[in-house]
């Protein structure tokens, strides 16, 4: 892997940071009108209380800072160093909070609970896909295609509606929402653990059920065509044990192309995820986007959004360096 | 031990397809002997590939192995059941692909490649023994032992058809196949592929069958030719007669193709297609395109019989109406 | 008519696709006519009314009756998906054909620039453009919000085929004969792209109710027309969930569910359509 490489993933992902901040910038200022911003504040300000005079405050910082009396590009550049410094301003639905405090409070969880339902989804697809292709695998289990397809063109979230509704309502097997039992005092015990994993599963289940059909199917059409080339059949004609050929030769050859699916879409599953999050009122950012979108709270709707892009971006450019070290073709040049 | 280590009867194999059934290989028989070569000729679509599969059980659907024999010291092969024939494929009968271009693993080194084949029919080497044994084996084919610790798109096409020539001696196996295994290599990588097959042939004592449609080669490094034409085995013979005095029709026409240094005539090819396998012609199925055809080659039923011996060929106007 | 029934045999997928679109045709055409789309606004009956003869699929807690608001959103989730899959593709066909006739600097520019804007997630930006305008968005210009990040993908599609194709003999006669360059992009190219362009269409109106339905769900939707997403939101901002009432969340679920599927399988017959590949695993 060249040095060349990782200096142009790297600047990739600078590039789309940086085209994402700039459209997240001038986006605002093409609204035909007022300001939204502007006159949000302006109404919270008139709702009068001590959050007001912190707003009035606000109101005029960032009148003097991006207000129309200031050239556009002096503005422009104010908010980049503001972004780059993570300051996001005061989150106006919960002011005094900052937004970086609301925002550094979920993401843990969000984290938490999206590494483990995609790591998961993605083997456990994987590998459903690549059995389903295989053909010594018994029958029977062809039978799993049809849920496979019906459940990956249906958004993740609506799974995740009749996941609670299900098990949660009905059943009671799991709680209905929340992150961990209500009024629990955060600790590393075991018990407050246990919680957080009970708390946990129907949303990560939601995600990892929504998403298997997406990794199965594509996983089985590549197992299919790795199936037919040459080397599986010298694999079959040197009498290497099946459960070899698939493993070492079907599988791994069969998954590079998923793993570069898997970056492509790390968009759509985020996306996926902070709904999930939103119904189950799990404390991520996806819960903290939609109180912040209900309550007009711009500034930390704009917070979380750039977080989001820095996470899609951050995990496309790992994936990107990972993958030449699962593929020889790239890493080594013929001699 | 006289007795040939091959012994191939009747081996049909058919491909039941939506528009039909297509008699890919439609009953040949032939005997491999101990240490000797045969080489198997025809056209595409002849059936020596489907051949090549049916012997390593490779057939996929829609194709079937509809019956016969194929004897390897007695165990037919046909019989065995998958997990049985694993333990034959690569350890008593070895195939030497036709495309080495992508037959190895892309993302296994060489040396992991070959381990395997050891390992899946000897557990018993220590590492160290196993590395020893590859290094011998790719020095074998004329490679250097830092082969090993590369990976397939390293190496040139040459390279890669040796290092599969060494996967297929590996174990020493009796029967080696070797499907078209120069045909995708240039003119001088292609002399030394054969070199080296022929010398490891010799030192193993194996029985190679060389399936392809160079004639010259099959002159070159073969004991016994048989000729193959829509699924069938219409001459087998010692490669001198086939090539100085070749009886059937087909074979005449096929050796008058073989352009020479000697004379300078017309270049001429073989009147007429090759069959559709699907509706073949009734009777004998050359005979559209046979110079020495009659009515009674439409009626005619596949007549396999020993002209001269080990010279078998099929065909009314050479083997007459005897019962 | 009888080798399209035929096809239809052998291509199962898409006569079931096309089969469940006229479905939803129908009940497009015939539901106005039954059910009194007035009865969807809010306070046309009785709050939280469970399921009867009456309200076949009840009441929400703002009073409105949900069969009539069940056919309104479909209709709007369906005109947002069509309007802006529309839109993309149209653009992705002209930047894509183009680009990829053209070449050159466009085709740099127009690459780049849809390669770059891909690599963004669309949600997030669609978030900032619609939090923005939230109290002034109705299903049309919804559609036009989402429609400006529709058309990446259609233009690379098409911009890859056309490069495939340009190298056509055929196009290489029709241009050494001295037909014009948008003729030849007009009746040797597009002609024979039509799979590809309806299967970009499908997948373009797909990914635009999957916008639509995730901007929704969050609350950044038409506050008073109620789209599927939205209804689905306030399902969620009114706890219908604990309140069981599930007449209000399990309809659009269902019929988001049933668009995405019909799409899909049109998608997959498409896909059959354009590359006859009948893999069975052996």
């Amino acid at each position: 892997m060249s040095l060349g490489y990782v200096i142009q993933r790297l600047l990739i992902f600078l590039l789309v940071i940086w085209v994402a901040m700039t459209l997240i910038f001038f986006l605002p200022k093409l609204v035909p009108g007022r300001d939204p911003v502007m006159e949000r504040m302006t109404m919270l300000m008139a709702s009068g209380g001590i959050q007001a005079e912190g707003i009035t405050r606000m109101v005029e910082a960032y009148r003097s800072e991006f207000g129309l009396d200031q050239p556009l590009f002096v503005q422009y550049l104010r908010y980049l160093s503001n972004m780059i410094r993570f300051d996001f301003n005061y989150s106006l639905a919960q002011y005094p909070t900052k937004v970086l405090d609301l925002i550094a409070l979920a993401l843990p969880w969000t984290i938490g609970l999206l590494s483990v339902s995609v790591i998961l989804a993605f083997i456990l697809g994987s590998l459903a896909g690549g059995l389903l292709g295989w053909p010594k695998t018994p029958r029977v289990y062809g039978y799993l295609l049809g849920p496979f397809l019906l459940m990956s063109s249906v958004p993740f979230f609506l799974i995740g509606l009749l996941l609670i509704y299900v098990f949660a309502f009905k059943l009671k097997i799991f709680p209905i929402g929340g992150g961990s039992q209500f009024g629990q005092l955060p600790s590393l015990s075991p018990s407050y653990i246990l919680d957080i994993v009970y708390h946990s599963i129907l949303p990560a289940s939601a995600i990892v059920i929504a998403s298997l059909g997406g990794w199965a199917l594509p996983m089985r059409g590549m197992m299919i065509t790795t199936l037919g080339e040459d080397y599986v059949i010298l694999a079959q004609a040197r009498g290497l044990p099946p459960r070899r050929i698939f493993f070492q030769y079907a599988m791994r050859n069969a998954l590079l192309p998923q793993i570069t699916s898997l970056a492509l879409s790390m968009g759509t599953i985020v996306s996926g995820s902070l709904l999930v999050e939103a119904i189950f009122r799990y404390p991520g950012i996806g819960s903290l986007l939609f109180t912040a979108i209900s309550a007009f709270d711009y500034f930390t709707i704009y917070g979380v959004v750039f977080f989001i892009i820095l996470a899609i971006a951050l995990a496309t450019l790992i994936i990107d360096l990972i993958y030449p070290l699962l593929d020889p073709r790239i890493r080594y040049q013929k001699q | 031990m006289n007795d040939p280590v091959l012994q191939v009867r009747d081996l049909r194999v058919y491909y039941h397809t939506p528009a039909g059934v297509v008699k890919a290989v439609d009953g040949i028989s032939f005997d491999l002997p101990r240490g000797e070569n045969l080489g198997l000729v025809g056209e595409s679509g002849s059936g020596k590939s489907t051949t090549v599969q049916a012997l390593m059980r490779l057939v996929m659907n829609p194709g079937r192995i509809e019956g016969g024999q194929a004897l390897l010291d007695g165990i037919d092969l046909l019989k065995l059941s998958d997990e049985e024939m694993r333990h034959m494929a690569g350890a008593r009968i070895s195939l030497i692909p036709q495309g080495a271009m992508n037959s190895l693993n892309p993302v296994m080194r060489i040396k992991t490649q070959m381990i395997d084949t050891i390992k899946a029919h000897d557990t018993g080497p220590s590492r160290a023994a196993m590395m020893e044994r590859i290094v011998d084996l790719l020095q074998l084919v004329g490679l250097s032992p830092d082969v090993a610790n590369m990976y397939p798109h390293q190496l040139s096409g040459g390279m890669k058809q040796r290092v599969c020539i060494a996967m297929a001696i590996t174990l020493q196996p009796q029967v080696i196949i070797a499907d078209e295994p120069t045909s995708a290599l240039d003119v001088v990588v292609q002399k030394q592929v054969m070199e080296t097959l022929g010398q490891i042939q010799e030192s193993i004592n194996a029985s190679v069958i060389l399936v392809g449609h160079d004639m010259g080669l099959m002159a070159q490094f073969v004991d016994r030719v048989g000729i193959m034409y829509a699924g069938r085995l219409v001459e087998l013979g010692p490669v001198e007669d086939i090539f100085e005095k070749p009886q059937h029709p087909y074979t005449r026409l096929l050796i008058g193709t073989l352009p020479s240094l000697e004379t300078k005539g017309v270049f001429k090819g073989i009147p007429g297609m090759t069959p559709s396998l699907l509706a073949p012609p009734p009777g004998c199925t050359f005979h559209p395109r046979c110079p020495h055809a009659t009515p009674a080659c439409t009626r005619w039923d596949y007549d396999y019989r020993e002209v001269r011996p080990g010279h078998w060929v099929a065909c009314l106007a050479v083997n007459g109406d005897r019962p | 008519m009888r080798t399209f029934l035929s096809y239809c045999r052998r291509n199962p997928q898409l006569a079931v696709g096309l089969i469940m679109f006229l479905a939803l045709l129908l009940f497009w055409l015939i539901g106005p006519l039954v059910i009194d789309t007035d009865d969807a606004r809010p306070m046309s009956a009785l709050p939280d009314l469970s399921p009867s003869t009456e309200y076949p699929l009840g009441t929400d807690s703002t009073g409105r009756q949900l069969l009539p608001v069940l056919l309104q959103g479909t209709l709007y989730t369906l005109q947002i998906g069509l309007i802006a899959g529309s839109v993309g593709l149209l653009v992705g066909i002209i930047l894509g054909f183009s680009a990829g006739y053209f070449g050159g600097i466009l085709d740099t520019i127009v690459r780049t620039g849809a390669d770059v804007i891909l690599t963004i997630p669309t949600l997030a930006v669609l978030v900032v453009i619609a939090s923005l305008i939230k109290d002034r968005l109705d299903p049309q210009n919804m559609a036009a919000v989402i429609a400006l990040l529709a058309w990446m993908w259609p233009t690379r599609t098409i911009r890859a085929q056309v490069l495939t194709l340009r190298e056509r003999p055929y196009v290489e006669i029709a241009r050494l004969s001295g037909m014009g360059d948008v003729k030849i992009i007009l009746k040797e190219l597009l002609p024979n792209l039509l799979p590809y362009l309806a299967a970009s269409f499908v997948g373009a109106v797909s990914a635009a109710i999957l916008a639509a339905i995730g901007l929704e769900a969050l609350g950044l939707g038409p506050q008073t027309d109620p789209t599927l997403g939205m209804t689905i939101f306030w399902s969620i901002y009114y706890g219908a969930i604990l309140r069981g009432m599930w007449w209000w969340w399990a309809p659009p679920m269902a019929a988001i569910s049933y668009v995405f599927i019909g799409l899909f399988m049109i998608s997959w017959g498409l896909d059959e359509l354009a590359n006859p590949r009948l893999r069975r695993a052996a």
